[in-house]
């Protein structure tokens, strides 16, 4: 019996001896931002260049001592989740943060997971920001959801008007994977392409998300022998696949996206073929990165290796909710304060040099200010490196 | 026409390669490997390491991914599938075996090679362009030639030598065999590693082609078993026949029916239902095993 109490005491007492140390490692509270999105499969740049974002700013917060939000200091602490492009397992994902107390989650990063999510976010009072475009997740009755980039009906339209007046486009071809955010893309552009005055003279053909082999898929479209070919709503895995394929079976026009690309694989997949290949970047370029967002690639390199270009846009979200929350402290755990002060949000960008703002913007797609603001960024990959082609503003 | 026939002698001859592989396990061991696009996806890595990373002569870097594969593929037979199935009569224990190895390569994959599609330099510039009727880019006409040899080669290797015997021998009857003085599970082993090297092979030899990328495993996996459906279980030149049959099915629906959209493996699907209720043997397999 004694033997048993002593055995307690010491388990106690080396229980008790660990309490202090931890409690001297996290000084501040911890505040826990989510991210569901996908960090598998073809898609997981998009996905990854989210986490790694969050988790590089996140750890330079901590390291600088926290980030003061009212009268408290907070250590930031990210909480990841990888739906796999699965609406199933992304509502699985949002349920998880609700689970943990988390209100503001970064992601999903395509259509049928935000929309999936839509009820628990709602249900659990949950702001998320995900990077899929339809308009029901923005416009209300809808109010949780805000998107974290540039949407393909506000930079197609610019991206072709661009291409008519300046290369003289005159006819286009859409080519879409078989599933429905590059779908949606595809009808959306040939809408606006439509509206432009150009001649869509191929817009059916469809290829299976697994597709490795563009050659088949691609022949009747090159076929049309248009001016511009548009790889509506493209991984990063397939459109070096596709630009390689396009231009071996001798296609000699233009090739464009409105999703974001990785230099580095198109360089590796492509190499020159993919020169002249135009896409939306990470809303940052030489011109008009501030020391702060030199740092943060810097920082970002550190950690994980290499950069992903796109994590230019995606550094912006949790920005922009620490910022928010900053601005009225009361939206910690009250959402609805959160939705308040977007309205009149405004706050230095500190990614991009001059007198940018961070605010909220949509009011022209979506009727209500449910979407960051973050320059749009075109470019056009040259010589293995992305130049900007444009930079342009959104609302 | 042309360029569609020419576009599915290609796809064929790398399906088939792909398909030999886990046909040849099937046959052996009654196994049905969901990891072997796992394998491919690792064989695909391990040529872009060797030679798009550290600039090794391509020949090399191949040499790389089938030993590594084939290493790879003796380690999980002698230590996971061979222990299974001395162990477990029932043949649900190495689908559930395989299922778990699969998301095991997946993460490892992860972990070390990273979530990006990876590309390699072309291995031979230039496109053959035939008055715009065949075109076909000199590197795919490579790919296909060196395919052709591999299962040339492979076949060859089956019918004269000494392990090829034993491993026929195995798959046809493998107590028969064992009693011939056949060292089953030595052959086994051999056999797996010889499965897994070909997942390699193929891997690496389409790195020039179609890169690699995480995701690739399992879409390779299920396509390997239709191409095994179509020409028969455990039947080597029936998974080639298979593996030819699959990638002119899907050069030719490609070309006739795009403009409806992405039906064509909705439509291989079908026919693949209504053929296997006829024939759920396959072309080549027996209908008693």
């Amino acid at each position: 019996m004694q033997r048993r109490n002593m055995l307690t005491a010491v388990t106690a007492a080396l229980a008790l001896s660990v309490i202090p140390g931890s409690a001297a490692l996290a000084q501040n509270p911890v505040l826990k931002i989510g991210f569901v999105g996908v960090t598998s499969g073809p898609a997981a740049a998009w996905g990854t260049s989210n986490q790694r974002s969050m988790e590089t700013r996140a750890a330079w917060i901590n390291e600088t001592g926290g980030y003061k939000i009212g009268d408290v200091t907070y250590d930031i602490e990210i909480v990841s989740f990888d739906d796999q492009k699965d609406p199933k397992r992304a509502i699985a994902g949002m349920e998880k943060m609700a689970q943990e107390g988390i209100h503001y989650v970064v992601g999903p990063n395509v259509d049928d997971g935000a929309a999936a999510v839509r009820p628990v976010a709602e249900a659990n009072g949950i702001i998320y920001f995900p990077y899929a475009f339809p308009k029901p997740l923005y416009t209300a009755p809808a109010s949780n959801a805000v998107l974290g980039m540039v949407a393909n009906y506000q930079s197609g339209p610019a991206i072709y008007k661009y291409l008519k007046e300046d290369r003289g486009v005159r006819t286009v071809a859409f080519i879409a994977a078989n599933e429905s955010d590059p779908l949606s893309q595809r009808d959306s552009g040939r809408e606006a392409a439509e509206a432009l005055g150009l001649e869509v003279v191929s817009a059916n053909v469809t290829y299976q998300v697994d597709t490795t082999d563009f050659t088949p898929v691609l022949t009747p479209v090159i076929r049309t022998n248009p001016d511009l070919l548009v790889l509506s709503g493209v991984t990063p895995a397939s459109a070096p696949q596709l630009i390689r394929s396009a231009r071996e079976l001798g296609f000699q026009g233009l090739i464009s996206t409105e999703t974001a690309q990785d230099a580095q694989v198109l360089r590796e997949s492509a190499g020159d073929l993919a020169n002249g290949f135009i896409s939306v970047g990470g809303a940052s370029t030489p011109e008009i990165a501030s020391d702060m967002m030199k740092e943060f690639v810097a920082r970002y390199t550190d950690m994980f290796g290499e950069y992903n270009d796109e994590s230019n846009t995606k550094v912006y979200a949790l920005e922009y909710i620490l910022a928010t929350l900053a601005a009225n402290p009361a939206a910690i755990d009250d959402v609805e304060a959160f939705k308040q002060t977007m309205d009149t949000f405004e706050a230095p960008n500190p990614y991009m040099k001059g007198d940018a703002m961070m605010r909220y913007v949509g009011v022209s797609s979506f009727g209500q200010r449910r979407q960051i603001a973050v320059p749009l960024v075109v470019n056009v990959f040259q010589d293995g490196e992305f130049e900007t082609l444009f930079v342009a503003e959104v609302d | 026409m042309e360029q569609v026939i020419v576009n599915g002698v290609y796809l064929g001859s790398q399906y088939a390669m792909i398909a030999l592989g886990l046909t040849l396990i099937f046959a052996l061991m009654n196994v049905l490997n969901f990891a072997h696009g796992q394998m491919y996806v690792i064989g695909g890595f391990v040529t872009y390491t060797f030679y798009g990373q550290f600039g090794l002569p391509f020949v090399l870097a191949l040499l790389m991914s089938c030993v590594t594969l084939a290493v790879l593929g003796a380690l999980i037979e002698k230590f996971l599938f061979g222990p299974v199935i001395r162990r477990s009569a029932r043949e649900e224990s190495t689908m559930l075996l395989a299922a778990g190895i699969a998301f095991l390569l997946d993460a490892v994959i992860l972990l070390v090679f990273g979530e990006k599609q990876r590309g390699v330099p072309k291995i031979v510039d230039g496109v053959f362009n035939w008055d715009f009727r065949i075109i076909i880019p000199y590197d795919r006409i490579l790919i296909c030639f060196l395919a052709i040899l591999s299962i040339v080669a492979f076949i060859s290797y089956m019918q004269f030598t000494r392990t090829g015997r034993a491993l026929r021998a195995i798959a046809q009857d493998r107590v028969a065999a064992e009693l011939m003085g056949v060292n089953v599970n030595r052959y086994s082993m051999i056999g797996f590693a010889l499965g897994a090297m070909l997942a390699g092979l193929v891997g690496g030899l389409l790195v020039t082609i179609t890169g690699v990328n995480l995701g690739m495993g399992g879409p390779t996996s299920i396509k390997a078993f239709m191409m095994v459906m179509i020409g028969g279980a455990g039947v080597i030149s029936g998974a080639i026949l298979g593996g030819f049959i699959l990638g002119m099915l899907e050069a030719v629906g490609l070309a006739v029916l795009s403009q409806y959209g992405d039906i064509t493996y909705l439509a291989i699907f079908v026919a693949l239902m209504i053929f296997l209720a006829i024939r759920p043997q396959g072309l080549m397999g027996k209908p008693w095993g």
